[in-house]
């Protein structure tokens, strides 16, 4: 049984916020929204709520029309962005709350509390208010408090977006093995690549109200259905070159022709958009078959373990992500290069072609 | 600009600190020599932004001197420090135009208009602001506000320092890039004193070239970014610098190897001296896993692997302990049970925290071919 979102449109006065989106999640999943700020993850997310009503469509819970049911009669749990709890209840208040709402059992409830609080590492926290606990643990709080009801629908609209990094990245992991445990639906709203990649499930991806491509996260990743859903899934962006296929030859942009091989060898000749993912571009030459550009260092960006070397192409702007750290001059002239085994292939309206073959080696 | 002392300064908000747990900041000599850029890097409440307001004269610390140039300014405010500031919200003259905003600092010090005219044109130029000079500051973007407020800062020439406290939190993502890109070439081409607190691993890492990492009012490590990432100091720079962090594991030292339950690890000659309980740091990058034993390999068992899309991550046990280790995307695992290599030149050494070796790295024979 599950939940079935059937052509569902929202508008609001003249703009259209859900276009035409139709879905289903299972029971037991994890279910990603991704998209761009205003692509629609949280107008989605309101109307499976029931806190809004689409304008046109369905939205079915296994099997029983739910559209027009307020969420105070669904089952159902959301947790925001901003850290909601009760300022004038104790942590363990909050967390009880919606099970005193549901009249379950004061040794039910308490049972339950403790066993929550302690998956999410608050139990020594119980007593506090809000206001005593710093950003990670208020959101715990909340997160707690959405997970202590046995839901059959748990909403997270970009939950972890207002705590530090190193926070975010401990709190993912915990949140994907608390949820493997549950059979609740389990649909988890991000702006962030990285973020959908660590949890998982399946991904859904957005863009201005309309679904482009939904499926496992990782198929999402490795065959991105259009250049939009390739931006979207890329944290660096991915990279364009515009190219041709001529008579067994690929040439991207200026540079020397190439012969076709793999994936590229049954490409029709023609003009395509060849996207090359940030980590695929090297600084150094790593086969014979590699294609060279000639390219200018922009900035060289450092993460805690990686660098994003940004580079201009005959005016492109692209980026180039390297392991560990390394410093680059800016304004220095540099050879980038690509391996044409893992170029992605659009045609020139950004529809996919081909994607890279994903064959892997075995770790010897 | 100047050269900035920190003479064993120290901070409480308490009327009487009997603890370290009682002060913001904990006892720290620094110098922050002229013309370099500073990021100061921590999880919220690190002291970071109590440190930065010691220096602008914000706070004054309950112990200790802050000097300019060698001359004594602890007793003195702010405006009397000659620094600028840029903070996490624009503060300009709304009713002024981009102009007069950006003109203002050199006008109320009675800079010479033609000076002022060169100033506010270059600055105006760097950030993008040339085409919106004679605009009202009242109508435009946040971002834009931000931008003017950043030009503020930078518009004197004259400056001790400039302090940076969390400038871009306002600015939208894809202008980020771009701000991050204008302060690392203002910083280049200027070479002025600057300092920035951030508690963003990537604008701190970008902007600096030291990177000040602090936790629970102590400073733990200055160091470059590849210091940080390759030798850090203490075991919390290793945890706080990367994703995922470091790994460690209790061991003990004995004749240059690290044992962990039955197991041994070559750690190296330089380490031949370390007797007892230490901490074994290595990070997930420098780890390599296998399928088959070789030398100097050591069994552990895979409890995940985790596609991460540019890289897979595996979680592994070795005796006990859990360790993530960085493969490549296209890396299959298909076994259970493998072997884990630690490079010994990648293995740290910790006591109580603190790096007491530094792998291979600084072992005589490494030494003598560099020479």
């Amino acid at each position: 049984m599950a939940m079935v979102i059937e052509n569902v449109t929202k508008l609001v006065g003249k703009d259209c916020h859900i276009q035409d989106i139709s879905l289903q999640f299972e029971p037991g999943t994890f279910n990603i929204l991704l998209g761009h700020t205003l692509s629609g993850k949280t107008s989605l997310m309101r109307l499976m709520a029931g806190l809004d009503r689409p304008t046109k469509g369905r939205i079915l819970m296994n099997g029983k029309d739910l559209t027009g049911i307020s969420v105070r009669k669904r089952d159902v749990a959301m947790v925001y962005q901003q850290f909601i709890n009760y300022p004038s209840m104790t942590v363990y208040k909050n967390i009880a709350s919606p099970l005193r709402l549901a009249k379950v059992a004061e040794k039910e409830i308490d049972h339950r509390v403790r066993e929550v609080a302690e998956v999410l590492r608050i139990d020594a926290l119980l007593d506090r208010f809000p206001n005593e606990l710093s950003g990670g643990q208020q959101q715990r709080t909340a997160i707690a408090r959405a997970l202590v009801k046995d839901t059959e629908l748990l909403l997270l609209d970009e939950p972890l977006v207002n705590l530090d990094y190193k926070l975010r990245e401990e709190l993912r992991i915990e949140m994907r093995d608390i949820f493997k445990r549950r059979q609740s639906i389990v649909v988890y709203a991000t702006t962030e690549p990285l973020e959908a990649l660590t949890l998982g499930g399946n991904t859904a991806v957005l863009y201005e109200g309309h679904l482009e491509q939904f499926g496992s996260t990782i198929d999402v990743y490795q065959s991105p259905q259009s250049t939009r859903i390739a931006q979207a899934f890329s944290d660096p962006a991915m990279n364009f070159v515009n190219g041709r296929i001529d008579s067994g030859t690929l040439r991207l942009g200026d540079t020397k022709p190439a012969p076709l091989q793999h994936h590229l060898q049954e490409l029709a000749p023609g003009s395509y958009q060849f996207g090359m993912r940030p980590n695929h571009l090297h600084l150094q030459r790593t086969s014979p078959e590699d294609i060279e550009f000639q390219t200018t260092i922009d900035l060289a960006e450092i993460s805690g373990s990686e660098t994003y070397i940004h580079i201009i192409h005959n005016g492109h702007n692209w980026t180039v992500q390297q392991q560990g750290i390394h410093a680059y001059q800016m304004g220095k002239q540099i050879y980038a290069y690509i391996d044409p085994t893992q170029l992605y292939v659009f045609d020139l309206d950004g529809h996919r072609v081909v994607s890279p073959e994903h064959d892997s080696a075995e770790l010897t | 600009m100047a050269r900035i002392e920190l003479n064993n300064i120290a901070h409480s908000y308490i009327a009487n600190p009997r603890s370290d747990a009682d002060y913001a900041l904990r006892k720290m000599d620094h110098i922050w020599e002229d013309g370099h850029a500073y990021a100061l890097l921590g999880p919220s409440g690190c002291g970071k932004t109590t440190l930065l307001n010691i220096i602008s004269g914000l706070v004054k610390p309950s112990e200790g001197k802050v000097l300019f140039d060698g001359k004594d300014v602890s007793a003195l405010l702010p405006q009397e420090r000659n620094i600028a500031q840029v903070f996490q919200f624009p503060v300009i003259y709304d009713t002024m135009t981009v102009f007069d905003n950006l003109a203002f600092p050199l006008r109320n010090r009675n800079v010479p208009a033609a000076e002022i005219q060169e100033r506010v044109k270059e600055v105006s130029e760097m950030l993008e602001l040339d085409n919106v000079l004679h605009k009202r500051a009242a109508n435009l973007s946040a971002d834009a506000k931000q931008k003017i407020s950043l030009g503020r800062g930078l518009v004197r020439s004259d400056v001790a320092a400039i302090l940076f406290d969390e400038p871009l939190t306002v600015i939208d993502p894809h202008l980020k890039l771009m701000l991050r890109r204008k302060l690392k070439q203002i910083h280049t081409r200027f070479k002025l004193t600057m300092v920035y607190v951030t508690h963003d691993q990537l604008e701190a890492l970008t902007f600096a070239d030291q990177v000040v990492v602090m936790n629970e009012g102590q400073v733990l490590q200055i160091g470059s970014p590849q210091e940080l990432f390759e030798s850090p100091q203490h075991t919390f720079v290793g945890y706080f610098i990367g994703s995922p962090g470091m790994n460690f594991i209790p061991c003990q030292m004995d004749n240059g190897n690290a044992r962990i339950a039955n197991l041994k690890i070559h750690v190296g000659a330089s380490s031949k001296n370390l007797k007892g309980d230490f901490e074994l740091g290595i990070r997930p990058e420098f780890l390599k896993l296998r399928k088959k034993q070789e030398n100097d390999t050591l069994p552990v068992t895979i409890s995940e692997v985790e596609d991460m899309g540019t890289s897979k991550i595996v979680t592994v046990n070795l005796a006990d302990h859990t360790l993530k280790v960085k493969v490549e995307e296209n890396r299959e695992i298909t076994f259970d049970e493998g072997f884990l290599e630690f490079p010994p030149e990648w293995i740290r050494i910790y006591a109580d925290g603190d790096l007491v070796e530094t792998g291979m790295e600084k072992s005589p024979d490494t030494l003598e071919l560099t020479e």
